[in-house]
């Protein structure tokens, strides 16, 4: 008989999500993917897909996700697909819309593919193409169409910020002349670029009421033709988010070059040794790995989340966050009030309410070059919004 | 939205799945970025809910099936809860 403690049971990761390239023709200041992102140069083989959704689904994975970077960039795409529909996912497609021509979407819908996310900066042309760092807004606008055309449900993803988000009126009347089924308005989380990005990202907490006011007026107008989410930005709650249900719970991310992470911003954890789906199987990395074995459970906590009972309700908030605010992956998130570190995020929204005076705000783009230099591949200074 | 009667044929709602998923021994409903675990009735209603059956067949054939008598208001009230989360619609 062994006294060591009993693993939890390990039950299927229902989510998967393919990060199939970090390749994107946008450059969002807000993009949530490593800002090393450059560094990856090998993507993984299409056969490499193709085991993962196989090994996947076999131990119960069902909801797909294929991301980037911006998916289209892949050319197998379509081959991914009907892989993945005739293995019984359902599958969302999350994209910016650019590559997304009647060609291609003829024939994802075709290979099977259910759902399309598309993303739009802002309802303006001026700021959606300013914000991604590109000319996109029209041709976004085309792809909408096409989507409703193809009898996909038309879901609008805009991410906010304070550079957006007193244009909410605006975004959900553009959505309203789209035909939009479903909206999601959320807010910035603040991890990869938008974490180097957050300060001049976070909004006050006047705009984020208002854009609160605006949206309940709109749901009040539009009853249930249209579907609205607004997601808080959790600096502004007083109780961390259930980050993924806990980390290694539900949730598996393969990342372009094959890593495999409970989540996507896990790779950035130091100390932590994420597996890879070109030297192991998705079986033992899901159930037996180190990487994801780390977080499960309650031994890795500190207070005062061990001894807290709301452990089991949020799982100590978001492991990220933790790190990137305290250095430290095993404390409470700093989100929550009970954190000793709970300060950390009360004066990042201080320093929000604080005016800022540029006329068009810094930013750092996401784009190779800028990748290369802020994980220190030369010394050439970031572009920005300035050039 | 269409008030519900014996003669409305509910579907599964457009971006909706239903399936049987082995590793849940269960029927599942996925939607975008989502999933309902459906527990035993939950999932025998809506298997039967293809467009063609009219609620009176679903009710019919149900009671037929699991040799049971007045299931009218349980399906009716499953129904009506499905027709507002979207998991099902009635096309005209």
């Amino acid at each position: 008989m062994s006294l060591a403690p009993k693993a939890p049971p390990v039950g299927p990761p229902f989510w998967l999500l393919l990060e199939l390239t970090y390749k994107c023709p946008l450059h969002c200041a807000f993009c949530y993917n490593p800002t090393d992102f450059a560094r990856t140069t090998q993507e993984l083989e299409t056969a490499d897909w193709l085991r993962v959704l196989r090994e996947a689904r076999a131990l119960g994975a069902v909801q797909l996700g294929l991301s980037g970077g911006e998916p289209l960039m892949r050319e197998d795409l379509e081959v991914l697909v009907a892989e993945a529909h005739q293995l019984g996912y359902y599958i969302n497609l999350v994209t910016s819309g650019v590559g997304l021509n009647e060609t291609r979407i003829h024939a994802l819908k075709k290979a099977g593919l259910d759902h399309i996310q598309l993303s739009f900066q802002d309802s303006t042309r001026e700021m959606n193409d300013f914000l991604s760092s590109t000319r996109t807004f029209e041709l976004k606008s085309k792809v909408a169409a096409l989507i409703k055309k193809y009898d996909y449900p038309m879901v609008l993803n805009v991410v906010l910020h304070r550079l957006n988000i007193d244009h909410v009126a605006e975004i959900l009347g553009m959505a309203e002349r789209m035909n939009a089924d479903y909206v999601e308005l959320a807010n910035t989380q603040y991890y990869g670029w938008a974490w180097h990005n957050r300060d001049r990202l976070m909004p006050t907490r006047a705009q984020l009421e208002r854009a609160e006011q605006v949206t309940g007026e709109f749901r009040q107008r539009t009853g249930e033709r249209i579907r609205v989410y607004f997601v808080v930005p959790d600096y502004y709650e007083n109780r961390p988010k259930p980050c993924m249900n806990g980390l290694g719970s539900i949730f598996l991310t393969i990342t372009p070059d094959g890593t495999a992470l409970p989540c996507h911003a896990a790779r950035m954890l130091p100390g932590i040794d994420f597996p890879n789906v070109k030297h192991a199987g998705v079986e033992w990395i899901w159930q037996d790995s180190p990487g994801f074995n780390h977080f499960r459970g309650d031994a890795w906590m500190k207070e005062p989340c061990r001894s807290c009972p709301e452990k089991t309700k949020d799982f100590g908030g978001c492991r990220c966050q933790a790190y990137l605010l305290t250095g430290d992956a095993a404390n409470a998130d700093p989100v929550c009030d009970l954190s000793p570190h709970h300060h950390l995020v009360l004066e990042a929204i201080a320093r929000a309410e604080k005016p800022q005076v540029e006329e068009k705000p810094v930013l750092i783009f996401r784009d190779a070059r800028n990748s290369r230099t802020i994980s220190g591949w030369n010394g050439s200074p970031p572009s920005s919004s300035s050039r | 939205m269409t008030p519900l009667s014996e003669s409305s044929k509910p579907v599964i709602g457009r971006g909706f799945r239903l399936q049987w998923e082995q590793a849940q021994n269960a029927h599942v409903l996925l939607y975008p970025e989502g999933m309902v675990k459906l527990n035993g009735s939950a999932g025998e209603i809506l298997k039967r809910c293809d467009g063609q059956r009219t609620m009176q067949d679903i009710v019919v054939d149900l009671e037929s099936a699991f040799h049971a008598r007045g299931l009218d208001r349980e399906v009716n009230a499953f129904v009506s809860l499905a027709l507002e989360r979207r998991w099902l619609e009635i096309r005209e």
